[in-house]
């Protein structure tokens, strides 16, 4: 449970920062006058749905790490075969990312108000994920025929579970761009609204990519090589 | 004693809340049912999980009556047996307690408390709601499912659970137990993001976090844990799923059942037992902070008396919730573990106990020379000190490797968990079931009911589970369908299982007074007033009770003060709302 308890960690840390911001040790019976900085927490720059974001990515980094724990402690056991990562994924990471960047070009561009370059960023970013998915799906061809199949191996079952879930949270992704999108070309919506929508899609692709190379590394046995380093570090 | 000049109220800075833009139902149905106000969502959350709960209290009837009287009753075989302790115990840890305490009053009272016009997210919020829903709809199929329930024990350890000879294995039974946790994690992080996004973010002018009331703080910490918590349980579901429907090994070793090599193989179980009390764990303090939390606020407000050490109370809650993540591993103490690690839990579990401890002893200092009102809300929070106190010290006991590796597996157990985590945030559930009604409903509940329902409860709750811890000391084992002929266990423990099943039966009964008190009441109950109890938190303020769509009229609150000045001298009433501004010429004497 090792990488859970460093996820928790590095959670903790930022609460533990948050808070050490709210004035904990203050005496709040002491203080029957206002206190001036009573608002100081509704950051107006901190729009809810984007703490509702983060608060959101904070679980889903939960729930990857704890998946991750478990490959790692079911990995120890001899029944254990790596498989061998198909090129494809290569590809597919590339895509993945350009679509990052697609919607990070978007986020500026709705930042300043250029509304007409901003729907062909949205709409490259949204393809190249769609691409993407669909490359994953074909990954997962590749490798069925090749006779690497679910239930043989506790790897492929890694493997299918952790590119699965993962896909899904993509198709989420893809909902909430498609839709921003939509709106983009809509004419009736204030730019205001369109580019906190482009931000927080931007904000949760950037997240999901972090993960998509955090879990490629897992597959690719990097990650192991670097837990095997950290191992004999600390031994 | 040093005097401290009170502000004035010019000092509360322009209003930097925006506020929200409420969504208005415009049919019946999306206003009582399909419904977006957090209040609505509340009620709903709470009678779904009182219903289900209540299903729960049957299933153990059930198991009490065959533990008294084994073979007495033909239709309770070991199957059924086993069913009823699967599904009692699921159903009361998940979808009573956490449903109740954060679904229930966490929808009611955050908005309320923090004086917030509904949840940040109402659309979830009420999407939360109704997949809960189909959670319970899930789990209760179950009962009608060819095979029944699962009857893997609330804690569904591989391999057994999905074996043919536990029920349910081979059938639907287990399918329908982790889907149903699967919906029941996805609707529950929807409803999770809203407490704490409301709290953070919705929170009224001059509500700083050290203003807030115990409850909210309770609330909202249990909220976090949940957030962290529950993916490992929604992760330990998924990959049973896959080794049952799709032949993976996460969990499932080379296993031969009768007489058949299965396809699994090199799975481990004890992985699962990893994941599951990562989530088990907290889930103890999912239910006992929000617990902690409300207790606190009914004992200062019928006390008439500030809370003892707040910042101690909000410091204790948030180190509890930090330290209940790496303590799961004393759940696992009988399944192996290499010493140091075994040393290291016991360690983390018994430093637990400092902050805990912290808590009890402000509530009790909170109490001493307070003006205390036997109210029943007041009457049910000593009971839950008195409950909480006894199962926090055996589990103190149990923290230590080698107390437990004996007990693991008897009564005591049971009753130390009941203790701890049943009866005594269930205690809490009354007491504030009691407390906020008249705001809910704008009647008082019956008192004389209610003090019939208290002291059996209370008492009747004590006759169960006390005796219990002497059963387990005799070495009388849990889970077991009936005991039989065993040379240690004397006769006299068979006359005690016979007791605590009359004791059983009495005290699920008396909760009729307690559903007929509610229904009653809701008719015929003494109008409460805006503040029957005469506190001073927000939700009391409401211009209307019960509080109106938006809660707050045509301005939102703003607060001034913190949520404990009872009795402040000079003051003249023995309560200031925080909604109240300080006076230029007031001033406040306080101990320092």
């Amino acid at each position: 449970m090792n990488v859970t308890l460093l996820f928790l960690a590095v959670i903790g840390a930022i609460i533990a920062w948050w808070m050490a911001g709210q004035r904990l040790t203050s005496k709040p019976w002491l203080e029957a006058s206002p206190v001036q900085t009573a608002t100081s927490m509704n950051d107006p720059a901190a729009p809810t749905i984007k703490i509702g974001l983060y608060v959101f990515l904070g679980v889903v980094g939960a729930l990857f790490s704890l998946f991750i724990s478990a490959y790692f402690m079911r990995m120890a056991s001899s029944d254990w075969w790596g498989m061998p990562v198909p090129g494809l994924l290569w590809v597919n990471t590339g895509l993945l990312a350009a679509s990052s960047a697609a919607l990070q070009w978007a986020k500026t561009e709705a930042r300043h108000g250029r509304m007409e370059t901003l729907k062909p960023a949205l709409t490259t970013g949204l393809l190249l994920a769609a691409l993407f998915l669909a490359g994953q799906i074909e990954a997962w061809r590749e490798l069925t025929a090749a006779g690497y199949v679910l239930a043989d191996n506790p790897a492929n079952s890694f493997f299918y579970l952790l590119t699965g879930l993962h896909g899904l949270h993509i198709l989420g992704g893809l909902a909430v761009t498609g839709r921003t999108t939509v709106r983009a070309f809509a004419a009736n919506v204030p730019p205001t609204q369109l580019r906190l929508s482009v931000d927080l899609c931007a904000t949760y692709s950037h997240f999901m990519l972090a993960v998509w190379l955090v879990l490629f590394a897992l597959f690719a046995g990097w990650a192991n090589d670097f837990v095997d380093l950290c191992r004999q570090l600390l031994s | 004693m040093v005097e401290i000049p009170a502000g004035s109220a010019d000092a509360v800075p322009a209003a930097e809340v925006e506020d929200m833009e409420l969504y208005h139902p415009k049919s019946w149905w999306t206003k009582y049912v399909f419904s977006q106000d957090a209040k609505i969502i509340a009620v709903q959350y709470a009678i779904t999980a009182i219903s289900i709960g209540l299903v729960a209290l049957v299933l153990s009837w059930l198991m009490r009556l065959q533990l008294a009287f084994p073979g007495y009753f033909a239709f309770i075989d070991a199957d059924h047996y086993y069913q009823f302790i699967t599904m009692h115990g699921m159903i009361m840890v998940v979808y009573l307690l956490t449903a109740l305490f954060l679904g229930g009053f966490g929808n009611y009272l955050i908005p309320l408390m923090v004086g917030a016009r509904d949840m940040v997210f109402p659309y979830a919020n009420m999407l939360s709601y109704w997949i809960y829903l189909l959670a319970v709809l899930i789990l209760v199929a179950g009962f009608f499912a060819p095979g029944g329930p699962t009857g893997a024990g609330w804690t569904l350890y591989p391999p057994q659970s999905v074996l043919s000879g536990t029920p349910g294995g081979q059938d639907w039974g287990i399918l329908l137990m982790l889907s149903s946790l699967i919906v029941f994690v996805i609707g529950f992080t929807m409803g999770g993001l809203n407490y704490v996004v409301t709290v953070l973010q919705g929170r009224a002018r001059g509500m700083t976090l050290m203003r807030m009331p115990l409850t909210v703080w309770g609330i909202f910490t249990a909220t976090v844990m949940a957030l962290l918590a529950f993916p490992a349980l929604f992760v330990a579901c998924v990959m049973m799923l896959f080794d049952r429907l799709l032949g993976t090994s996460f969990f499932m070793p080379a296993i031969v059942e009768m007489g058949t090599q299965l396809q699994h193989g090199g799975g481990s179980p004890i992985l699962f037992q990893h994941l599951f009390w990562f989530f088990g764990h907290p889930e103890v303090y999912i239910v006992a902070l929000p617990a902690f939390g409300i207790v606190s606020d009914l004992i200062s407000t019928h006390a008439r008396k500030n809370i003892f050490g707040y910042r101690m109370m909000v410091w204790a809650i948030v180190i509890i919730a930090a330290l209940s993540f790496v303590v799961w591993a004393h759940h696992m103490y009988v399944s192996g573990m290499n010493p140091a690690f075994g040393f290291f839990f016991a360690t983390t579990t018994l430093i637990i106990a400092v902050p805990t401890a912290i808590k009890v002893y402000n509530w009790v200092l909170t109490l001493w020379r307070g003006d205390i009102h036997l109210t029943l809300p007041m009457l049910f929070a000593l009971a839950f000190i008195v409950t909480f106190v006894n199962g926090g010290l055996t589990g103190l006991f149990l923290g230590n490797v080698v107390v437990d590796v004996p007990l693991s597996d008897t009564m005591f157990v049971v009753a130390h968990f009941h203790m701890v985590m049943g009866v005594a945030p269930i205690l809490v559930i009354f007491g504030a079931i009691y407390h906020w009604y008249p705001k809910v409903t704008g009647r008082l509940l019956n008192t004389a009911l209610g003090h019939i329902h208290y002291w059996i409860t209370f008492l009747g709750a004590y006759a169960i589970f006390f005796p219990m811890h002497y059963l387990g000391l005799l070495g009388v084992p849990r889970r077991y369908y009936e005991i039989g002929e065993t040379s240690f266990v004397p006769p006299s423990a068979h006359t005690l299982n016979i007791f605590i099943t009359i004791m059983a039966l009495i005290v699920g009964a008396a909760q009729v007074v307690f559903l007929f008190n509610l229904i009653w009441s809701l008719f015929r109950g003494k109008e409460a007033g805006g503040n029957p109890w005469r506190a001073t938190t927000l939700e009391w303020q409401t211009p209307q009770t019960p509080p109106a769509h938006g809660n707050w009229g045509k301005d939102l609150p703003v607060v001034y003060r913190w949520a404990y000045d009872y009795s402040v001298p000079g003051a003249p009433e023995d309560f200031i709302p925080q909604t109240q501004p300080a006076t230029g010429g007031l001033t406040r004497e306080v101990m320092r």
